[in-house]
């Protein structure tokens, strides 16, 4: 069994309308900043699975990912390894991406 | 004797009391069924109501999707038995797949807690048939998360199978399309509520049941509860509800 740290990086699919973005990209210039455009907001799930190998563990937040944290008729997904360690202990603090 | 009707209640309903309320005032008897319950007790017809189930968390309705009486509601739906969705639990049929599309955040960013006028675009569902016309009718919305999104192709096929039930209107009456003030939330052509394919499953942002008697300012909503509570009636009559079948 290995921990394994996923990020799962929900973002609204093209053409869906992004008030959220378009309301920071209207903010943009009170900052004096020009050259920004096509904002969009979306989430960040990160979290651990402890499986047998990757492929097991990456399966499991692929499922996560389609069934609860994105909204397939809305959003897409991009899952990003963060790391593993080999125990659960420890494992978190220690891994890649967490500072 | 009274036709039961489910309300299902999860954490963070806040409008249960008053579907109780509006079911009862149309003259069904009441039922509270808990989120954790797999079963639905036998009752003719499901109401999810509004309110911020699971605190909205992710999206809204979509963690309560996954509670054990979903699954319930799920199969009732599937064997024809009437379920509506009022706001928070028209977001969770829409999370669920059991109605189509989605709600999104308003275009506004803002909460919108307002009346406003929704037109039945069909009197002939389990749900419109005791309204007496096509006449708008005023009744609160209060979310911030309600704007009906489809992509085009679903909102052609909506139109064309008459899925749409209900649509924001203006002044006039006339649709209020996504830029039109007297549309709350920016949904797409003007949609406040919609069916599933086979007529069963509705769900609708504005709240009925808090325009259900003339002292909250408006009774329009009660045509709408009441459609529910005859069709259900009619159903245990005919002896095909979920629930009867299954004793």
């Amino acid at each position: 069994m290995t921990s394994h740290r996923y990020a799962v990086n929900v973002t609204p699919k093209p053409g869906i309308l992004d008030p959220q973005g378009r309301a920071v990209e209207g903010s943009l210039g009170h900052l004096g900043i020009e050259g920004v455009s096509a904002v969009r907001v979306g989430r960040r799930v990160e979290l651990t699975v402890d499986a047998s190998d990757q492929v097991a563990a990456r399966a499991v937040v692929e499922r996560l990912a389609a069934e609860l944290l994105s909204n397939p008729l809305i959003e897409s997904y991009e899952v990003e390894l963060l790391g593993e360690a080999s125990s659960t202990v420890g494992a978190v603090a220690g891994m890649v991406g967490e500072a | 004797m009274p036709v039961r009707i489910g309300v299902v209640v999860f954490p963070g309903s806040n409008c249960d009391r008053d579907t109780l309320h509006a079911l009862d005032l149309a003259g069904a008897e009441p039922v509270a069924l808990w989120h954790e319950q797999a079963t639905l007790d036998g009752v003719a017809a499901v109401v999810l109501p509004g309110g911020f189930a699971y605190g909205d968390y992710l999206r809204a309705g979509v963690i309560a999707r996954f509670s054990p009486i979903m699954r319930a509601v799920a199969g009732f739906a599937a064997a024809d038995g009437l379920v509506l969705g009022i706001c928070n639990g028209f977001q969770v049929l829409a999370e669920a797949g059991l109605v189509p599309g989605a709600l999104l955040r308003n275009a506004s960013l803002r909460f919108s807690g307002r009346e406003v006028a929704i037109a039945p675009e069909r009197l002939d569902t389990a749900f419109t048939h005791a309204l007496d016309s096509h006449r708008p009718l005023r009744m609160p919305v209060a979310h911030g998360e309600g704007r009906y999104y489809a992509d085009d192709d679903t909102l052609d096929a909506l139109e064309r199978d008459g899925q749409v039930l209900f649509r924001y209107v203006d002044r006039v009456g006339a649709p209020a399309g996504p830029g039109d003030p007297d549309n709350p939330n920016g949904s797409l052509r003007a949609i406040a509520g919609v069916l599933n394919r086979a007529g069963n499953v509705a769900g609708l942002m504005p709240h009925p049941e808090r325009a259900a008697e003339a002292i909250l300012g408006s009774d329009d909503g009660l045509g709408i509860i009441r459609s529910l509570v005859e069709s259900a009636g009619r159903a245990v009559g005919a002896g095909t509800t979920v629930g009867a079948r299954s004793r």
